[in-house]
């Protein structure tokens, strides 16, 4: 089947629930109105790319609950991190966050997630559809970057640059309760101090409308001091944002460049990417320093 | 000068008005600050993705914002091409106290100055009107305004740059291609651009 020079892609088989393409995002455009988005889970998704030899920016496929099927054009490496899934090369079974040989032709399934939410597959040479300003990241909000993967289509994949470092790593998927650590945000004020105390002492359940936008939460309700309309305003990765409705929810890559409503806090940077692994019904905390 | 918090990597400053807003910003710009982001708003300059927040801090003890007259990008004025047939062009008349000619000679005669942008790409909040000519937000959002609608809300007028819900009040459209991805700016209108709406029949 393989032809000398044929180009290096992956045809998509099945896309399953959703894949998309990712990779850091676009950060320094939001004074355009050009949402952050990116790999909601930083950590799993450079793994990923230095399990197959990729530089660590390069793009990747970041797939919820699984179910994706690939058909590689030619022989590439692929690993699989994030979510507990199970992988399979052709009927052989392959090592989840481990570098995994492909030959041209053989297909490629991952399969649905058991623990988290959403897996990581690099491939060496990464992605390779066209950037756009900057990143090949998939804004599910304002539509930038490439289409949603859908079964049929046909991703190309760049230049391997390096060996792949087939070194395994473990990967952390969260279980049981979640801690966020979090700090004060700009409207904490607007809140009264029993809202303080509520959110850094109540369980919150993650509701079934989250997203690449937004973590929501179902909990206690957090009551405002000042009911006045706030003029919309910038918004971090991590935000938490009360609306109208009461629910809290932790803004994601995806979030808008600015919001309305006030935002009771901020979860740390480095927790954020966990929020990527949390279903719908996890228990989710709030730690303040 | 407010500074609030934003997480650990971020400052949000608050300021008095939209004027003040865009003048910090316009600060900020030439200042070529250590920031990923820097975003203004209504009221406020989120400074995202700040290495050393006690330079920043620094740095804005020592901006003076009282001189704050609406700070303008170079690249002069960008005329934007309008039909004033807008579905709400009557009613804001009547909120005017006009007719809606009128209300058209005061919207091609105001030299805008953008302010921010958000909502989505190439959104920009442009300012100009006087106070008194703030008009409310529709009650409800229309589920789809076609790109390129030339629309007014609060002390705002505005631009869709692609089909949306949205519930400003419209004036009229424009065939003005207000963002392209593809293009090294991305945005016609950017916080600080100068905009000018010229009447056209078509």
């Amino acid at each position: 089947m393989t032809v000398a020079g044929r180009s290096r892609s992956l045809r998509v088989l099945d896309a399953g629930v959703l894949t998309t393409v990712q990779d850091a995002g676009r950060p320094g455009l939001a004074h355009l109105g050009v949402p952050r988005s990116g790999w909601l889970d930083p950590a799993a998704a450079t793994l990923a790319n230095r399990l197959v030899g990729n530089p660590e920016g390069a793009a990747v496929l970041e797939c919820v609950l699984g179910g994706l099927v690939l058909e590689a054009s030619a022989a590439v490496t692929v690993a699989v991190t994030g979510a507990e899934c199970a992988v399979h090369v052709g009927r052989r079974a392959a090592q989840h966050a481990g570098a995994v040989s492909v030959p041209a032709g053989s297909v490629v399934s991952v399969g649905a997630i058991a623990r988290g939410v959403r897996c990581y597959l690099a491939v060496s040479g990464g992605i390779a559809v066209d950037p756009v300003l900057g990143s090949r990241s998939t804004d599910t909000l304002s539509g930038l970057g490439p289409a949603v993967v859908t079964s049929g289509s046909v991703l190309p994949v760049g230049p391997a640059v390096a060996l792949p470092s087939g070194a395994v790593a473990a990967a952390p998927v969260p279980g049981g309760v979640t801690v966020l650590r979090c700090t004060p945000g700009p409207r904490y004020d607007w809140f009264t101090d029993e809202a303080l105390r509520t959110l850094a002492t109540s369980a919150y359940q993650v509701g079934p409308d989250s997203d690449r936008v937004g973590l929501r939460l179902d909990g206690p309700a957090l009551p405002r001091s000042v009911t006045g309309e706030l003029a919309s305003e910038g918004l971090v990765v991590g935000a938490v944002q009360v609306p109208a409705d009461g629910r809290p929810l932790v803004f994601l890559n995806d979030h808008p460049t600015t919001g309305g409503y006030p935002v009771l806090a901020v979860v740390d940077c480095s927790d954020v990417g966990r929020c990527a692994q949390l279903r719908p019904g996890d228990e989710v905390r709030f730690r303040w320093p | 000068m407010r500074v609030l918090p934003a997480g650990p990597g971020a400052l949000m400053v608050e300021v008095a008005s939209t004027a003040e807003a865009a003048a910090l910003y316009a600060a900020a710009r030439a200042a070529d600050l250590h920031a990923t982001d820097v975003v203004p708003a209504a009221r406020t300059v989120l400074f995202d993705g700040v290495p050393d927040r006690s330079l920043l801090e620094a740095w804005l003890r020592s901006v003076d914002l009282s001189a704050a007259d609406r700070p303008v990008a170079p690249g002069g004025v960008v005329e934007l091409p309008t039909t004033y047939d807008g579905a709400d062009l009557d009613d804001v008349a009547r909120l005017w106290d006009m007719t809606p000619a009128e209300a058209v000679a005061v919207h091609t005669g105001t030299v805008f100055v953008v302010a921010f942008c958000g909502f989505s790409p190439g959104f920009a909040y442009c300012t100009g009107l006087p106070e008194e000519l703030s008009v409310p937000r529709l009650d409800s959002p229309r589920p789809r305004v076609p790109a390129g609608s030339v629309g007014l809300a609060g002390e705002f007028t505005g631009v869709y740059p692609r089909s949306s819900p949205g519930g400003w009040r419209l004036l009229g459209r424009t065939d003005a291609a207000l963002w392209d991805a593809e293009a090294e700016q991305p945005a016609l209108l950017s916080p600080g651009t100068q905009v000018r709406f010229v009447e056209v029949d078509r």
